[in-house]
């Protein structure tokens, strides 16, 4: 009894640190990769480095603190590329609308409003099919990935939508105790989802959901609203994402977003969160953005090109769950089914 | 009472309300546009499906089993790719088999995570997506795969040929969709992938080895995709990286359109031709309208919601209740 | 008793679903500080009493009157606040979350900006678990509780409103002996508070011991109360069936032939260790003792879903390996699994190809499935069987359990395996059922099979078994014949008590 218990607890232990032991394991090999392969002569270790990377995070990252949230409530939302790029294309677009026309740089104001509006209206479409049809999210966000790509076009055919405020610029740019904008949105967000669902009856709705629906409806908990309100989430942090890099580059392509999906949910789920639903922290999924930034950035440091990333993502992800399956069985107790 | 013939009208809407839609999107089509319904018409439709149609018919496999596969899209891009790239290093010859090879390499992959290792399909294939997008890129450096020699290959009678008058891809899927079809519905195997994916722990407890089982599916599908790329590689003689970007959405959205379960142990290789068939007439019937590309990813959206929507309903037995 | 308010008194509840009446005129008063027991078949109405109860049905005649006040239920929630609390057979808990959030799912106290009052939880909390006496706090994750706290849990779910009726559905399907005991002391502690308790089981020695009344449903119509003191199990079972079942002992009369399993030193980790045992053809052995002693993972071992850590395994005197369900069907062994419809039936397949799934293999036409010989199988083991189904067409999942368990024994039979093992032949099937399938399983070793069969219910391993081992704690305490055995040193050994003690 006593043994088992404390396997349970080893591997515990070693499932909540194991993501940050990744990332320590990541910035060893890079440094050290670094020093032979690196085409620059920047060390990878390099403070400057460190908070840029911390910045180039932020799009993921914010995307993944809602899906944290949608992931324990027990769905997934595989829409969120699509959202960004809807929200990316009403911000730059609706600064040049003619009735906001006589705002001045206060339609930077109404334009991310609007954006993150769009990004909630579109997350609330999702929730309310799940929440009323009953579809799985996995089928009702796949069909959206594919509906709201479709919006997205009929904006602007195939042709980017640009636009650059420079007082928008300058926000973005702007930088705070040594953070940049989009690095106080990440860890404002993460902060924000976390005292949500650590703190709040909704957030511990949504583990009770998660872990078994049915008794949080017994219960009286309104599953299909507190869902649609989850995806209404993802939906505005989507589009929070989305005004966050686009007031910088200013100019989006009608393709922009796609895999984020992919990126996201490797990093939420890398930070431990269960696919089934029902457990895993905010904490764990930025331990799990950090972990994957580290490897694109490593990855660009020794010379690799997009594709080894691609290649070294989706391989990790699929290791990830490997592990996690290795570190759940219980060995004889378990049947051979 | 009235709530009765309610119910019935649920019930029929639920159960036939796809052919129904599709019944009526028809005739909406056919009237709106003569061109929809001619022969000509009819014929292009089904080759212009045939390469998602033979790539449904291999997830057909993989979704009655239980699981999915995400990644037929980039394995797509990927046969593609590879077997432009060897028919000028080989010869068409060997390419084909090698190409078939490697693909079959990467199903046998997925399908030993899955089956062997019991990880969620979702997210293996998903990974996967990524990895085989980026052993693709890898593979061809970034470039497009062109065939040096393109008017004097062989090699175009699989996407470009017809026997019969009909052209090769249709003969193509319809002879793999007959096989797969009765492989599916006839023999041991088929009957032990419905119990694998209806019910997996009975499944073994009734002596069937479904990681064995599992594995071939994805087998099947990898065969299936190896086709698919291969029928795109000599249509086009040349290809972009990411051809096949994508596919695995509209591959499910017909196999689900034809009414297999997400959660297994349900559907036939009929019914999803008939979802395949019914997709590429309503991307056709929207083309002719002289409606964008995108158009179609919205109409799309719906049409799989709805499907699957009514499928649930009709297992409920409650379409009504659902909607209040 | 007499004099007393009821607590909750049902009037003349009649409730019809298309084609069905569900339940038929049923009264019933359940008294403060009384158990009352409420029995019937499945498929007598008792769950759909409760599904009216909570407020999920509507009655279409009738009333529900709790504390003398005629009450609409419009839902679980609106039962609990009206008094009446149910402890479900299947635990409805969130693993991940605390027993205090769990115990006030639904309600967690609320403080500005939506956040959870943690302290007024925790109060609140321990005051309940107090009342219990359990030995674990507010803040344990419930994942990390045994089975029967999880259930205490649900208990302290239920003290959290002022109940007047507390509502046990099966509860102790999933408790060791010493687990009942605790749940026993909280009913007699919610007794003497003074609420009314409606407890809801199959198992007979539950009954007469903790309730004061019985009620007995039959086809939705409602039989009568009788005084548990006045009554026997006997009264109650004719009650329910309208007829007597007959448990009584078995005796062999035909001849046993060879040994056709041995198991000889099996062990499997913690599970149980040094099991030796064996059953000739003819022969049924009957395996008994508490959940947890270690029986159904024997089963499984030699079913192949386990390894042996060691020991031999001997069919027909041959020594075997079995890795696998596939190699222990090769080798002819067969197992009717305790979970029929999560392990035993693709429940959403057919009748026919259930059965047949096994041998599928075997019965080809060229490389396809032969339709006939798969007909011809079904229809020979309908018949012989009994098995009453429209036709071979029809989904599994349509049948009663008890059909459906004769679909899973026919799915093995069919095949001629050496060894049958049955694990909890008839759990969940009602009593008429129960009584075919013993039958069943005697004529089988009358035909000359060797027959396996695990149960947690004495009277059926007497009633069926010629010989029985006896099980404690993963050790064969003892194995008895027929003669040997009585109810009184049976449960001595399985209790430990008697032969060599294990840890």
């Amino acid at each position: 009894m006593d043994i088992s218990m404390d396997k349970g607890t080893v591997s515990k232990a070693l499932k909540n640190g194991a993501i940050w032991g990744f990332i320590v394991l990541e910035l060893i090999f890079f440094s050290i990769a670094g020093e032979f392969m690196a085409i620059t002569d920047q060390a990878f270790m390099d403070i400057d480095n460190m908070l840029l990377l911390l910045k180039q995070s932020a799009p993921i990252g914010i995307i993944a603190m809602g899906m944290t949230i949608v992931m324990v409530n027990g769905n997934i939302d595989l829409s969120v590329g699509a959202t960004f790029a809807i929200a990316a294309i009403v911000l730059l677009d609706s600064m040049t609308w003619p009735i906001f026309a006589g705002l001045g740089d206060w339609v930077i104001p109404v334009s991310c409003l609007l954006a993150l509006a769009s990004g909630v209206f579109f997350g609330a479409i999702n929730g309310l099919i799940v929440w009323k049809t009953g579809v799985d999210a996995f089928i009702v966000t796949l069909g959206s990935m594919l509906g709201f790509r479709g919006i997205v076009f009929m904006f602007n055919g195939e042709n980017p939508t640009s636009h650059l405020n420079w007082t928008l610029v300058d926000f973005a740019e702007a930088e705070f105790l040594g953070l940049a904008t989009a690095s106080w949105v990440l860890l404002l967000v993460t902060l924000a989802i976390w005292f949500l669902m650590a703190r709040t009856v909704h957030g511990r709705n949504a583990y009770a959901i998660g872990n078994n629906r049915e008794a949080a409806v017994n219960a009286g908990i309104r599953v299909g609203p507190h869902m649609m309100i989850n995806f209404m989430i993802i939906g505005f942090l989507a589009a929070l994402s989305a005004v966050v890099f686009y007031a910088e580059s200013g100019s989006v392509n009608p393709n922009d977003g796609m895999l984020y999906e992919l990126w996201v949910i490797t990093a939420v789920v890398l930070g431990g969160t269960k696919i089934t639903g029902g457990a895993g922290n905010v904490i764990g999924t930025f331990g799990g953005v950090l972990a994957i930034q580290l490897l694109r950035k490593g990855l660009g440091h020794i010379g690799a090109d997009t594709s080894t990333v691609n290649l070294v993502i989706g391989l990790i992800l699929i290791a990830v769950l490997f592990l996690d399956r290795q570190l759940n069985v219980k060995g004889k107790e378990e049947l051979k089914v | 009472m009235a709530t009765l013939t309610k119910q019935q009208i649920g019930t029929v809407l639920a159960k036939q309300g796809i052919l129904i839609a599709f019944a009526i999107f028809m005739i909406v089509f056919t009237i709106a546009n003569p061109k929809f319904l001619t022969m000509d018409n009819l014929f292009s439709v089904v080759r212009s499906s045939a390469i998602l149609g033979i790539m449904a018919l291999g997830v057909t496999f993989v979704v009655i089993s239980g699981n999915l596969d995400l990644s037929v899209g980039s394995m797509m891009s990927f046969s593609t790719i590879v077997v432009l790239d060897l028919h000028d290093e080989l010869g068409p010859l060997l390419a084909i088999p090698a190409m078939f090879g490697m693909t079959l390499c990467l199903g046998a992959f997925i399908g030993f995570l899955v089956g062997y290792l019991r990880l969620n399909s979702l997210i293996v294939t998903l990974g996967m997506l990524s990895a085989i997008h980026g052993l693709t890129l890898t593979y061809s450096g970034g470039q497009n795969m062109d065939i040096a020699d393109k008017e004097g290959t062989w090699f175009s009678i699989f996407g470009q040929g017809s026997a019969l008058g009909i052209p090769m891809p249709i003969l193509i899927f319809l002879g793999l969709a007959a096989i797969l079809g009765i492989i599916l519905s006839k023999t041991p195997f088929g009957r032990k992938i419905y119990a694998v994916g209806g019910n997996g722990t009975a499944a073994t407890f009734s002596g069937i080895r479904r990681a064995r089982t599992v594995f071939a599916c994805y087998l099947i599908s990898a065969f299936c995709v190896a086709t698919a790329g291969l029928i795109q590689a000599s249509r086009s003689l040349g290809s972009q990286n990411t051809v096949g970007q994508g596919m695995e959405l509209e591959v499910l959205a017909a196999v689900i359109l034809g009414g297999a379960s997400l959660l297994g142990g349900s559907g036939t290789i009929f019914k999803t031709v008939i979802g395949v068939l019914i997709l590429g007439f309503i991307q056709n019937g929207l083309l002719i309208m002289g409606l964008e590309f995108y158009v179609q990813y919205v109409v799309t959206w719906v049409i799989i919601i709805l499907a699957v929507w009514l499928d649930i309903a009709a297992k409920r037995g409650k379409l009504w209740s659902s909607i209040a | 008793m007499t004099g007393k308010t009821p607590v909750l008194r049902l009037e003349n509840i009649v409730k019809t679903f298309p084609g069905v009446r569900a339940l038929d005129g049923v009264s019933l008063s359940i008294l403060p500080g009384e158990v009352h027991a409420l029995m019937g078949e499945n498929g007598a109405g008792k769950s759909t009493l409760m599904k009216v109860l909570g407020g999920i049905h509507q009655p279409n005649e009738g009333q529900i009157i709790v504390a003398e006040e005629p009450t609409v239920m419009s839902g679980p929630l609106d039962a609990k606040a009206k008094g009446i609390v149910f402890i479900h057979q299947e635990l409805s808990l969130a693993e991940e979350l605390s027993v205090a959030e769990n115990i006030y799912l639904g309600e967690l106290p609320r403080k500005s900006f939506g956040r959870v009052d943690w302290t007024t939880l925790a109060e609140k909390t321990n005051a309940i678990l107090k009342k219990l006496n359990v030995g674990f706090d507010a803040g344990t994750r419930v994942g990390d509780l045994s089975i029967a706290n999880q259930q205490m849990v649900e208990i302290a779910r239920a003290l959290t409103v002022d109940a007047k009726a507390v509502i046990f559905d099966e509860p102790t399907a999933s408790l060791t002996d010493a687990e009942k005991v605790v749940l026993f002391e909280v009913i007699a502690d919610l007794q003497s508070q003074g609420v009314g308790i409606a407890y809801i089981s199959h198992r007979m020695e539950e009954i007469f011991k903790i309730t004061d009344r019985i009620s007995v449903l039959r086809d939705g119509q409602y039989q009568g109360t009788l005084n548990t003191a006045e009554t026997n199990e006997e009264g109650v079972t004719q009650m329910m069936i309208g007829r007597k079942l007959d448990l009584s002992r078995n005796v062999s009369h035909h001849e046993l032939g060879d040994v056709a399993l041995e198991v000889r030193g099996l062990s499997c980790g913690d599970l149980y260790s040094d099991v030796s045992f064996e059953v000739r053809r003819g022969e049924v052995v009957g395996f008994y003792g508490l959940v947890g002693a270690g029986r159904t993972e024997i089963a499984e071992t030699l079913f192949g879903l386990r390894d042996p850590s060691a020991g031999t395994i001997l069919i027909d005197g041959q020594e075997v390996k079995i890795h696998s369900p596939y190699d222990a069907i090769e080798r002819g062994i067969s197992l009717v699994p305790e979970d029929r419809k999560g392990q035993g039936l693709v429940l959403g397949m057919n009748c026919r190809d259930n059965m047949t799934l096994p041998q599928v293999d075997d019965l080809k036409a060229g490389p396809f499935v032969s339709d006939g010989a798969e007909i011809a199988i079904f229809d020979q083991y309908r018949d012989k069987l009994d098995i009453r189904t429209p036709g071979w067409k029809q989904t599994v999942g349509n049948l009663s359990g008890g059909n459906q368990q004769k679909i899973v024994i026919g799915k093995w039979l069919s095949m001629h395996p050496n060894v049958l093992i049955v694990d909890e032949p008839t759990r969940g099937i009602d009593v008429g059922s129960k009584a075919e399938i013993h039958n069943l399983l005697r004529d089988l070793a009358a035909q000359g099979y060797a027959v396996i069969v695990i149960s947690s219910e004495m009277p059926e391993v007497l009633h069926v078994a010629d010989r029985i081992v006896a099980m404690y704690s993963g050790r064969v305490m003892r194995t008895f014949t027929s003669e040997e055995v009585t109810e009184e040193n049976l449960i001595a050994a399985i209790s430990g008590l008697g032969g060599d003690q294990a840890a």
